[in-house]
């Protein structure tokens, strides 16, 4: 009964939504079958589209380049424990900081539009990336090491028999963390310094009062996180029940 | 001092040099970033005028209140979901996805229903320490050996009594690191909410200089915010291998 949980939860937070609907009101909130039907007309609006694929496009660049740097960072500080240990503290330090303090940096240095929200996108996601590939890395047996030399495993074996079985299930955690924060990241992109994308429809309803907007916005992108994260996080839990 | 300390702090010296040499020889032009001297010039200037007090006071209560709160609320919620294991499975997969779910998106609606206050300020940074807190909580209950239990149940504690003398202080390393985490959300729940609207704040004065084009002040309240928070994050992190180094000799 894997899926009753999930299900009992999901009923249980639209209860709730409509039980604080009906204690509120219209002022501050609608129902959730109005906002329901609110998405649905905003998502068959010509002119809602664009904004989507602008966040998509953001997104998915941001969140590409903070896997490839996160783990051409952490693979290696994993495998030099020396560097790996300089390194823990820093990244860890880098990790805790509101990165929102550096936005005005980026725009500076990219200027506003598509560029900045993907980096701003990227450096959210590069920190627990390479964090999570460090510890994968490090944290392999080495008896599993010894045993390939002993074998004459050839580099390649050992990375295919070895390295990428055992580091695999933390550098998925890692991404799955990763893509998390690399959305996070682009949509506050979006909310400060850009004319487009779903975090600027956002704020332009939430200076206008538009709380049908709002709702609707916040919905999709609540279902669009838990649901894409409800796929990495099975994926993540079978590749460790495996290990 | 080791080996790896001095080459972090080298690290750092050497990162901050190359910044400084960089916008000093004009590679890095003066309206993109400041060299860091000049920040550090700007920041004592701002701190010894008294000039962001105000706002500074105010990021800095509203983070307080935001960590007390998620602090009290996320080791009751905790205690509580480990009294109840129904409930606690039902909320799994909320516990799974929550960090998933950008938290910034419910700031505009915080703001429709509760207005600019500090309130959804607060909210914002209390809803992102909570969870670390409720979760570490029932990680460091779930440890309480099972001796420890029978000798509650032998002495006739109560739930309460027993959370209290028994659950709660073996938990209690567990708990701390949850209480660190959720120092770290609250700056960044509440600094974050001040960025994208309110009416005061250091959040609120970075990105009023940035519209400005003020650069000496917006590097100055960068780097007071990052070494703020680093500072204080440093401070639990090292207080926490303290405890757990005493535990272990206990």
């Amino acid at each position: 009964m894997k899926w009753r949980d999930p299900l009992i939860l999901v009923f249980l937070m639209v209860v709730l939504w409509q039980a604080l609907y009906l204690l509120v009101g219209d002022v501050a909130l609608r129902s959730p079958a109005t906002t329901v039907h609110n998405l649905s007309n905003l998502l068959n609006d010509p002119r809602f589209l664009p904004h989507i694929n602008e966040t998509a496009i953001a997104f998915a660049q941001g969140f590409a380049i903070a896997v490839v740097v996160g783990l051409l960072v952490g693979v290696p500080l994993g495998a030099a424990r020396f560097a790996g240990e300089v390194a823990e503290p820093i990244l860890v330090a880098l990790y805790s900081i509101p990165k929102v303090t550096l936005y005005p940096v980026i725009l500076l240095v990219f200027g506003i539009g598509m560029p900045a929200k993907v980096a701003f996108g990227a450096i959210h996601g590069i920190v627990p990336i390479s964090i999570f590939a460090m510890n994968a890395v490090r944290n392999i047996n080495p008896t599993h090491l010894r045993t390939a030399r002993v074998m004459r495993m050839s580099f390649l074996d050992l990375t295919l028999r070895i390295l990428i079985p055992a580091a695999l299930p933390e550098i998925v955690t890692g991404i799955r963390v990763g893509f998390s924060l690399a959305l996070i990241g682009t949509l506050l992109g979006e909310m400060f310094g850009s004319q487009r994308g779903l975090g600027h429809l956002l704020m332009q309803a939430m200076s206008l009062h538009n709380i049908e907007r709002i709702l609707a916005l916040t919905l999709l992108l609540v279902a669009f996180a838990a649901g894409i994260n409800a796929l990495l996080l099975a994926f993540d839990r079978r590749l460790h029940a495996r290990a | 001092m080791d080996k790896v300390a001095v080459t972090r702090i080298a690290i750092v010296a050497l990162a901050v040099a190359l910044l400084e040499a960089l916008c000093r020889l004009g590679v890095i032009p003066n309206f993109t970033v400041i060299p860091p001297s000049a920040m550090a010039q700007s920041l004592w200037k701002i701190l010894a005028s008294g000039r962001f007090s105000h706002d500074i006071a105010a990021t800095l209560v509203n983070v307080g209140i935001a960590i007390v709160a998620a602090m009290l609320a996320g080791v009751a919620a905790g205690t509580a979901l480990q009294g109840w294991p129904a409930a606690r499975r039902t909320l799994d997969p909320l516990f799974a996805t929550y960090y998933a779910v950008p938290m910034y998106a419910f700031y505009p609606l915080l703001i429709v229903i509760f207005g600019l206050g500090d309130f959804p300020q607060v909210a914002i940074g209390f809803l992102l320490a909570v969870m670390a807190v409720i979760i570490n909580t029932l990680n460091g209950l779930d440890r309480v050996p099972a001796v420890l239990l029978k000798t509650a149940r032998v002495h006739g504690l109560g739930f309460i009594q027993e959370a209290f003398h028994i659950r709660l202080p073996y938990a209690a390393p567990y708990v701390f690191t949850g209480f660190k985490l959720a120092v770290a959300y609250s700056f960044i729940g509440v600094i974050g909410a001040e960025f994208i609207t309110s009416s005061r704040g250091i959040g609120y004065e970075i990105s009023f200089a940035y519209n400005n084009f003020d650069n000496p002040v917006m590097y100055a309240m960068i780097l007071f915010i990052l070494l703020l928070v680093i500072t204080v994050n440093l401070s639990l992190h090292v207080w926490e291998k303290r405890l757990l180094a005493r535990r272990r000799r206990a």
